[in-house]
């Protein structure tokens, strides 16, 4: 349940979970964890593993006196991780917001690891989250059976979090339908969970703490309630910073995912991406990139997500239809699709991009061309 | 505590070994606008009780000390120094509630303690930036050395800053371990809160680091410190020879060592010898904390005056305070904050504090902290604190016995130069702008209205309409001396406050208009310096803008003034390439937003399109140069093919572009009658459309099948308006003969619903043709264009051309039209026909 400081058991965990295909936070980065233990002398919050100045460390990276080498978790503004860690020290729960493709998960699970040593209490919000999800469920043979009582109640694991005084985690928080979400806000303002069907109650002791993570710009989701939203500390993860960081997380993932589709691997595809990757940034920012000129935004989400399922289609594209290399055309239609959302405003924004800046732009001429012919 | 008569300052702490035991002046080393610095001068002065206290500033300012006192004075303010005939060459000290300066005159002025300023004069301060060319650093954040923000209106747009130059605390915090020196500075010396004790400690331990760094670093590149110190020297043995030690000096903690280190009066006196000199006159003018701030030209370099005023101001718990100020701001701006909000962005604000290893939370902290719990994480709210608290809206205030701005000077002598009087008599001025004289004034009246001051309004010319008269009322009211004086702060003379002005007013406009009609005027006021601002918040708005209505108002305006930039002579690249864009964008939205108006809405969009055409038109114009006659759509195609240069071949583009939208919108059903019968119209008088073609729309419009509403709209956008539309028909009978017959066929019960409309159409031709239109319509169809009507003609007119007569006109018309004489007048009768009919509409 916890990560132990004994050397023995932490070779052990990390042999262990080389076999499983995505091993847990804690278990892939045990050695680091361990060390920063070590090394940590600053005061913890109760049941705390760390301070939260080693949990900044853990996911920023560095390098500690005895010369051990933290890898950096989470690449941005250290602000928002410092904030984000404090946020869990004092009693507030944490909200990470962001659009697809910020990492909100990934910083998610490696604070809870850094922070309670376990990732896996985990809730994960769909449409059809039930309410048993948040609170707890009933064993009904045991039910049944015995009758009510503590045997026969399942714990959810924000419960478990409560009484071992563990973080919790929420995913997609808002896809979560509004009354089940507002189950959460007994347990995030009284730091209690009743059990009225026992007349009992469960406690939240001393660092138990809460991090959800939801989508603030995708459509068809629950807005949190005022209510809910009050208990929440906000951290908004943005996106990737540089035009070079962005083309990298797409190539590389476009990679990956070209792999486990068994495409064609296809040469000098980069500058391709480069150009959606510029054309995303400039309609998400509403400014071209050498912030001369502004442009407007269309309704959609343009994430970084976006920008790597329209390359990988025009990847798919290129290998079966076309000549095997990754053209202007070959992106153009996913490109539109995915600034297009609304056919009347968001037409209007693309084709005034189209004029106003591709068409200048030198050397893209033929991408001009490919929109065009898939825009008229 | 402290040895009252000495007033040395010297306590019993172990600080004094850095001071000399019962010697000197008491030098108070401070940051400039360091609240912290601010808090501690005041506490050092109270406990010493100096007979004087010297400040780093212009002594010529000295007589205006008392003014600090005036109840109508409010910080922050500033010591404005300018060149007496040259009021473009100022200087501006700036002093805030915060700003140890400002707190040591208040407490000498309190105190009855003579005050004065110590700093070289600004008598050489300003030569300085005369003769180098190099403006001074404007940004002095090292915590001594500040010299003023000199600006030379009319060459430090090019000066390049002084090279590189060490800064202090820079070195200070790399040395404490810190990687951001204002942070180092903040937590050292600003966030003391008051009364830890000792209230000289502070400059002790500032000096010994400062003593430090100047040994290593000398002068640190600041050359012109040591001249500077040289004469505060001088100016504090002055004062030590008056007063006794007793003497307080408050001055950059930078130069507490060199003000500390012996040297004799005859080297200190040959450093200043033979400085240039200017004949200097110094005021009090109005300040504000966002120009306090870094981001605005005359910055005194602190990013967030607000809050330091907040930490100057607030008695205890600033941070406490500080989140209350934020909750009512956004509660104001009716966003939700309970006073659980607040609470908790204390809390996390001071954990945020102690892990990031800082004694008390700083601005990041709240701000991190305001962003998390009260603003959802987001950064617009944010924006509006930092706008309205973290640099806030305070507006200084000066008192009217304050000397005369230099604007005003400069206006004096511009008025004198110009004679125009200002006289309270109202009276009318006609300017000649082809004369020099008349076209300055012009300029200064311009300039004047952009500043406020509406000495001379515009009015219509009685006489001639030709472009370059101007006629306006001129009326000089007192209070109008006011509105110059409120004026001061935008600058010293006239242009350069109109240019910071205009700038102003383009970055806080609301719609787009506005900025157009600004661009207009800077071009009247002849401001190419605010131009390029101007240009870039149209370029900005025209992007945001999705209504089609403004872009298409805008449009216009603009056009309109880079044909008057074109007159003058200004280089008016940017704004053709702004109006290109706002052409381009106009073209891409127009045919959408013309779908599903009403007809109140589709008559205001035909309006729209009738501007854009117009526009678009001279904005093909625009480069006078290239394009030789644009005249037939052939003779333009053969001109690009023979390569014209870059701006005609914009013009055309441009214009190919817009015959394009016109087509589509002339063809498209979901596009009210109204604005299709004025694109086929523009189309057809452009030569786009051929007249069988134009015919062949409109018999499609007439058809039965349309409803008759949409044909009458129709007709009224084809030949409605003052447009020579009654010319059209009466030379076109086949237009005529669709119309008639369509007119003819309208069912009884539809044709009262159209007659307000045709009603509409027709009344507006002139009379003349409205006659001839009914002689046409009287004599019937069949008797259309032929001979056969000779008798049936216009009383006094025959029936066909005089070909004779018709041919003897035309080499004066020629001659008129400037058209090429030698091509045979003969053989192109027929074509010499329609041009003939064109000159006549």
């Amino acid at each position: 349940m916890s990560v132990s400081v004994d050397p023995m058991s932490v070779e052990a965990r990390e042999n262990e979970s080389a076999e499983a295909l995505r091993p847990h936070a804690e278990d892939a980065f045990a050695g680091e964890l361990a060390a920063l233990a070590a090394q940590d002398d600053r005061p913890r919050p109760a049941r705390w593993k760390l301070s939260p100045w080693a949990v900044a460390t853990y996911l920023l990276g560095g390098t500690l006196p005895d010369g051990t080498v933290i890898t950096p978790k989470y690449v941005g503004p250290r602000r928002i991780v410092e904030v984000a860690v404090t946020t869990l020290a004092t009693d507030r729960a944490l909200l990470l917001l962001g659009v697809p493709g910020t990492a909100k998960t990934w910083v998610s699970e490696h604070l809870a690891a850094a922070v309670s040593g376990d990732s896996t209490l985990l809730v994960q919000g769909t449409a059809g989250t039930p309410e048993e999800a948040i609170r707890y469920g009933w064993n009904y043979a045991q039910l049944l059976a015995h009758g009510p009582s503590r045997d026969a109640l399942v714990p959810s694991p924000v419960m478990r979090a409560m009484a071992e005084g563990m973080t919790a985690r929420v995913e997609e928080l808002t896809r979560i339908p509004a009354d089940v979400q507002d189950t959460l806000i007994t347990i995030l303002s009284e730091k209690t969970l009743p059990i009225p069907e026992l007349g009992q109650e469960v406690q939240a002791v001393r660092g138990f703490n809460l991090i959800a993570t939801a989508n603030d710009r995708d459509r068809g989701v629950n807005d949190l309630s005022s209510a809910l939203r009050r208990r929440f500390n906000t951290v908004v993860l943005p996106l990737p910073e540089s035009v070079e960081a962005e083309v990298d997380i797409v190539s590389r993932r476009v990679d990956q995912i070209g792999r486990s589709l068994d495409l064609p691997a296809l040469p000098d595809g980069i500058d391709e991406i480069r150009r959606v990757v510029t054309v995303f940034r400039e309609l998400r920012d509403g400014v071209t990139s050498d912030g001369r000129t502004k442009v407007k935004s269309p309704s959609g989400t343009l994430s970084t997500a976006e920008a790597i399922s329209v390359v990988t289609n025009g990847l798919a594209l290129a290998a079966h239809f076309g000549d095997g290399v990754l053209r202007a055309g070959d992106v153009a239609a996913g490109i539109l699709g995915a600034v297009v959302r609304d056919p009347a405003a968001d037409r209007v924004v693309w084709q005034e991009y189209l004029e106003a800046v591709v068409r200048e732009r030198d050397g893209w001429t033929d991408f001009y061309r490919a929109c065009r012919e898939v825009s008229a | 505590m402290v040895p009252e008569g000495e007033g040395d300052g010297v306590t019993g702490a172990d600080e004094s070994g850095s001071r000399r035991p019962g010697a000197g002046p008491l030098l108070l080393g401070v940051r400039h606008h360091g609240p912290g610095s601010a808090r501690a001068v005041r506490a050092a002065l109270a406990a010493a009780r100096p007979q004087a206290v010297l400040i780093e500033g212009p002594p010529e300012a000295d007589s205006l000390i008392p003014l600090a006192a005036d109840e109508d004075m409010r910080p922050p303010v500033a010591l404005l120094a300018h060149a007496v005939d040259e009021p473009g060459r100022s200087a501006f000290w700036p002093l805030a509630e915060f700003s140890p300066e400002w707190v040591a005159i208040r407490w000498a002025l309190e105190h009855d303690v003579p005050a004065r300023f110590i700093d070289l004069p600004a008598t050489h301060t300003l030569a300085w930036g005369k003769d180098t060319e190099e403006a001074l650093n404007d940004a002095p954040e090292r915590p001594g050395a500040r010299e003023p923000a000199v600006v030379c209106e009319d060459d430090d747009m090019h000066a390049t800053r002084l090279a590189v130059r060490v800064d202090p605390l820079a070195v200070l915090a790399e040395t404490a371990g810190y990687d951001d020196p204002e942070r180092w500075w903040e937590d050292v010396v600003e966030h003391r809160g008051p009364g830890d004790g000792d209230a000289f400690a502070p400059f002790g331990a500032l000096e010994e680091a400062m003593g430090a760094l100047r040994e290593t670093y000398g002068s640190g590149g600041h050359d012109r410190d040591l001249v500077r110190e040289a004469h505060m020297r001088l100016q504090v043995r002055a004062a030590q020879r008056e007063f006794g030690d007793g003497v307080a000096v408050v001055c950059g903690a930078w130069h507490v060592p060199a003000l500390r280190r012996k040297t004799t009066v005859v080297a200190d006196r040959a450093l200043l010898k033979g400085l240039p000199k200017v004949k200097a006159d110094m005021t009090w003018v109005p300040w504000t904390h966002r120009r306090l701030s870094r981001v605005s030209g005359y910055g005194a370099g602190i990013d967030s005056p607000g809050w330091y005023g907040h930490l100057f101001g607030v008695p205890d718990r600033p941070v406490e305070r500080w989140m209350t100020k934020v909750a009512g701001l956004l509660r104001a701006e009716d966003r939700l904050v309970s006073s659980a909000h607040v609470i908790e962005a204390v809390r996390l604000a001071e954990t945020l504090a102690a892990m990031r290893g800082r004694p008390l939370p700083g601005l990041s902290e709240t701000t991190d902290a305001v962003r998390s719990v009260m603003c959802d994480g987001s950064d617009v709210p944010l924006a509006l604190v930092h706008d309205r608290l973290v640099v806030g809206d305070v507006l200084g205030e000066v008192p009217r016995s304050a000397p005369a701005v230099p604007l005003q000077r400069d206006l004096d002598r511009v008025q004198r130069r110009l004679r125009l009087k200002p006289e309270a008599l109202e009276r009318e001025l006609e300017l000649d702008l082809r004369k020099e004289t008349d076209a300055e004034r012009s300029r200064l009246l311009h300039r004047l209205r952009l500043l406020g001051v509406a000495w001379g309004e515009p009015v219509a010319s009685r006489g001639s309409t030709g472009t370059f008269r101007e006629t306006w009322r001129l009326r000089w009211e007192p209070e109008l001396s006011v509105r110059v004086a409120e004026a001061g702060v935008w600058g010293t003379t006239v242009p350069a406050a109109a240019t910071a002005k205009a700038e102003a007013d383009a970055v806080a406009a609301q719609a787009l208009a506005e900025v157009t009609a600004l661009a207009e005027r800077c071009l009247l006021a002849e401001l190419p310096d605010a131009l390029p601002v101007v240009m870039r918040v149209l370029a900005d708005r025209a992007a945001l803008d999705a209504d089609v209505g403004h872009l298409a108002q805008a449009l216009p305006a603009l056009v309109r003034s880079l044909r008057y930039g074109d007159v003058r002579g200004t280089d008016t690249q940017a704004l053709a390439e702004v109006a290109a864009g706002l052409a381009e964008r106009i073209f891409v939205g127009l045919p959408p937003a013309c779908a599903a108006l009403d007809a109140h809405a589709a008559d205001e969009m035909r309006r729209h399109v009738d501007a854009v055409h117009g526009a678009v038109g001279l904005l093909g114009d625009v480069p006078a140069g290239d394009v030789s006659a644009p005249a037939a759509p052939g003779q333009g195609e053969a001109g690009a093919a023979g390569g014209a240069c870059a701006g005609g071949h914009r013009g055309r583009r441009l214009r190919g572009r817009w015959s394009a939208v016109l087509r589509v919108l002339s063809g498209r059903d979901s596009v009210p009658g109204v604005i299709r019968g004025r694109a086929v119209r523009l189309l057809l008088d452009d030569g786009e459309l051929a007249h069988d073609e134009a015919a062949r729309l409109m018999g499609l419009v007439l058809s039965p099948g349309t409803p008759p509403q949409d044909a009458a709209a129709w007709i009224e956008g084809f030949v409605g308006g003052g447009s020579g539309g009654g010319m059209l028909l009466v030379h076109d009978e086949r237009l005529l003969g669709l119309v008639d017959a369509w007119l003819t066929g309208v069912p009884a019960e539809a044709f009262t619903d159209v007659l307000p409309l045709l009603r509409r159409t027709f009344s507006a031709y002139e009379p003349g043709v409205r006659r001839t239109l009914g002689e046409l319509v009287r004599r019937g169809p069949g008797a259309r264009g032929s001979a056969t009507t000779a008798g049936s003609g216009i009383p006094g007119f025959a029936a066909d051309l005089d070909p004779g007569r018709a041919d003897a006109v035309l080499p004066v018309l020629r001659l008129l039209l400037g058209l090429d004489g030698d091509e045979g007048t003969g053989n192109n009768a027929t074509e010499d026909d329609n041009n003939l009919a064109e000159a006549g509409r």
